[in-house]
């Protein structure tokens, strides 16, 4: 039991410095934009016709110079930059949606983008490496050969050419599902879930298509190195069920990898689902930036980006924290 | 198979090369100006492609755009390339705390999402992005995953026989480094520097097609911007839309098989060393 705690403070301390680093790095990278981002706003506020006193000016300086840790010195720049981010997460108010803070606009987003990327991630992955251990374990038969071309020619695609397609096939050319999420109906009625399941088809199953290929290769390659394990051909000759062989000795041993794997590539999904949710007009934290990023609101911007690298962190700590659990021969003692 | 994707791949890249590289020379007018050619005609013998809604030629414009994606992607690449592998190298040939530091720093590099900051910084610069900042952005981030791959391969090249030899025979480190690692890195950084461009390319077209790079710039993901821009869907102008679509498919299949069947070469040429 304490190994087990071991492990996961460890890990836990592990997330917390990367992501502090991480944080940090985006400061710098801020400190290198050649155009000062504050005066860029201010002007494209006056220019949208904006009147404003000289007070209000000065607060929105005072706040979008914190939110870019853009106030007193390096070190104090530096030390608000990285409270506001890492410990209060009060990035301030949103300017778009005056005066509502932007805490609570990511809060509202960040369940949308939660639950859609989970499903699909969960689903991609699962799919994925049924499908990768039947063709790895079965190389010679036709159906493993044309999965393996086809799992080839989807993992390089992005995953925002299948929402383009998906949409044009499914809400253009054959319109059965909308063409932007529209979700209606009062909270958690039956109604409602049916009705978010129905919006959210098209843009999960994009990411879907879009993960599958990848896990289809990497099972596949890890599966026929499994199938051709003593343990494999032992329990043949043993005359226990085909079935079970795959069930019980194949599967396991193919998939403990994969779960590791699943925690690299959650950064990179989240990425690629911004996208998608921006095309299909999903209200996640993809549409959120970009509807923040068109009306200029830089304090919803870096608390997109700041939470974004702390969603994607805690992410990746659970799905390793899986690991040890799913692994019969990790013991902690 | 790894011959047939070479092949195939390499069949591929190699006509996106003369389309990109090649063709533009003969365009009869540069095809990023508006209002040159007639407005929304279908595909036709002078319009191989078909126009879009500025009177753009469809057919020339996507050689331009395919040429410049190239371009973004093989500098970009190349650039990542030399900068994480000398990184790598470094770290795992010397060792020590200067190795631990620079673990930390890729891992830490390797975990902020790429397109949320590559947006962020598109729009401070309000469309005015050049494509020689988004190279630089990508750069910075994509050194890492060279970087961390070499670093394995250095520090479990660094303990072999061959090695040893030479450092007792006097050589020095560079030329231990120059002779010594690199012959085992070389197939290696064939197939990174492939997939380099394949996902710089994927992330310059990403933030292209929402708007955020330069517009007035012909790629691949700023042709799907204006045909979006432009309700090229609703007004039912395919030509407009799938050629973009279908490059950016191709291409990325292309780079894929091309990078999947080095890699695959360099396992078996060398061995399974490399494997992280």
């Amino acid at each position: 039991m304490i190994g087990v705690l071991r492990y996961v403070v460890l890990r836990a301390l592990n997330m917390c410095l990367l992501v502090f680093v991480a944080v940090t790095l985006v400061f710098i990278l801020m400190r290198f934009i050649p155009t000062d981002p504050i005066e860029a706003l201010i002007g494209k506020l006056t220019s949208q016709g904006a009147t404003m006193s000289q007070e209000q000016f000065d607060a929105i300086r005072q706040s979008l110079g914190d939110a870019f840790g853009l106030q007193g010195t390096l070190w104090q720049q530096y030390w608000r930059f990285m409270a506001r981010s890492l410990l209060t997460f009060d990035f301030g108010v949103s300017f778009s949606a005056y005066p509502t803070p932007v805490s609570e606009l990511i809060g509202r987003a960040l369940p949308w983008t939660i639950g859609l990327l989970s499903v699909s991630a969960i689903l991609g992955w699962a799919l994925g490496n049924v499908i990768g251990v039947l063709s790895g374990v079965y190389p010679q038969r036709r159906v493993s050969k044309l999965t393996e071309l086809v799992a080839l020619a989807l993992y390089p695609i992005p995953y925002y050419v299948f929402a383009l397609v998906l949409s044009i096939a499914f809400s253009f050319v054959w319109p059965i599902f909308p063409l932007s999420v529209m979700v209606r109906g009062e909270p958690w009625t039956l109604g409602f879930v049916s009705n978010v399941i129905y919006n959210s088809f098209l843009p999960a199953l994009s990411i879907v298509i879009g993960v599958f290929g990848w896990w289809v290769i990497s099972s596949k390659a890890l599966s026929s190195g499994v199938a051709q394990e003593e343990f494999v051909r032992f329990a043949r000759l043993r005359a226990v069920p085909e079935r079970r062989v795959l069930a019980s000795y194949i599967f396991p041993n193919t998939l403990l990898p994969q779960v590791t794997l699943l925690a690299i590539q959650l950064g990179l999904m989240f990425s690629g689902s911004i996208l998608t949710e921006i095309l299909f007009q999903y209200p996640g934290l993809g549409l959120l930036l970009y509807s923040a990023i068109g009306q200029g609101d830089y304090n919803l911007m870096m608390g997109i980006i700041q939470i974004s690298i702390i969603a994607v962190a805690i992410a990746t700590l659970i799905v390793d924290l899986l690991y040890p659990l799913v692994d019969p021969r990790i013991r902690y003692k | 198979m790894t011959n047939f994707r070479l092949l195939l791949g390499g069949a591929i890249l190699a006509a996106f090369a003369v389309m990109g590289v090649g063709l533009p020379w003969f365009a009869p007018e540069d095809p990023t100006l508006w209002q040159t050619v007639p407005r929304n005609r279908p595909p036709s013998f002078e319009f191989l492609l078909g126009t879009t809604s500025q009177g753009q030629d469809v057919f020339w414009l996507l050689t331009w755009a395919v040429g410049n994606s190239i371009w973004l992607g093989v500098l970009v690449a190349a650039l990542a390339t030399v900068i994480g592998v000398f990184v790598g190298l470094t770290a795992g040939y010397v060792g020590g705390a200067t190795d631990r530091l620079v673990a930390f720093v890729i891992d830490s590099t390797i975990v902020i999402p790429v397109l949320p900051v590559l947006i962020l910084i598109a729009a401070i610069m309000l469309g005015q992005t050049s494509l020689w900042i988004i190279a630089i952005v990508l750069v910075v981030f994509n050194w890492p995953f060279p970087a961390r791959q070499v670093r394995a391969a250095a520090m479990s090249i660094r303990e072999r026989g061959f090695v040893h030899t030479a450092w007792m025979s006097g050589e020095s480190t560079a030329r231990i480094v120059l002779w010594q690692f690199a012959p085992h890195l070389r197939a290696w950084a064939g197939a990174n520097f492939i997939n380099t461009v394949l996902v710089a390319t994927i992330l310059e077209t990403s933030i292209a097609v929402i708007g955020l790079s330069n517009s007035e710039v012909a790629t691949l993901g700023t042709m799907l911007y204006w045909a979006l821009e432009f309700q090229a869907i609703l007004g039912e102008r395919w030509w407009w839309i799938w050629p973009p679509v279908v490059s950016i498919v191709l291409l990325f299949i292309g780079l894929f098989l091309v990078s999947s069947g080095l890699e695959e070469r360099s396992v078996r040429l060398r061995g399974r060393h490399l494997e992280p």
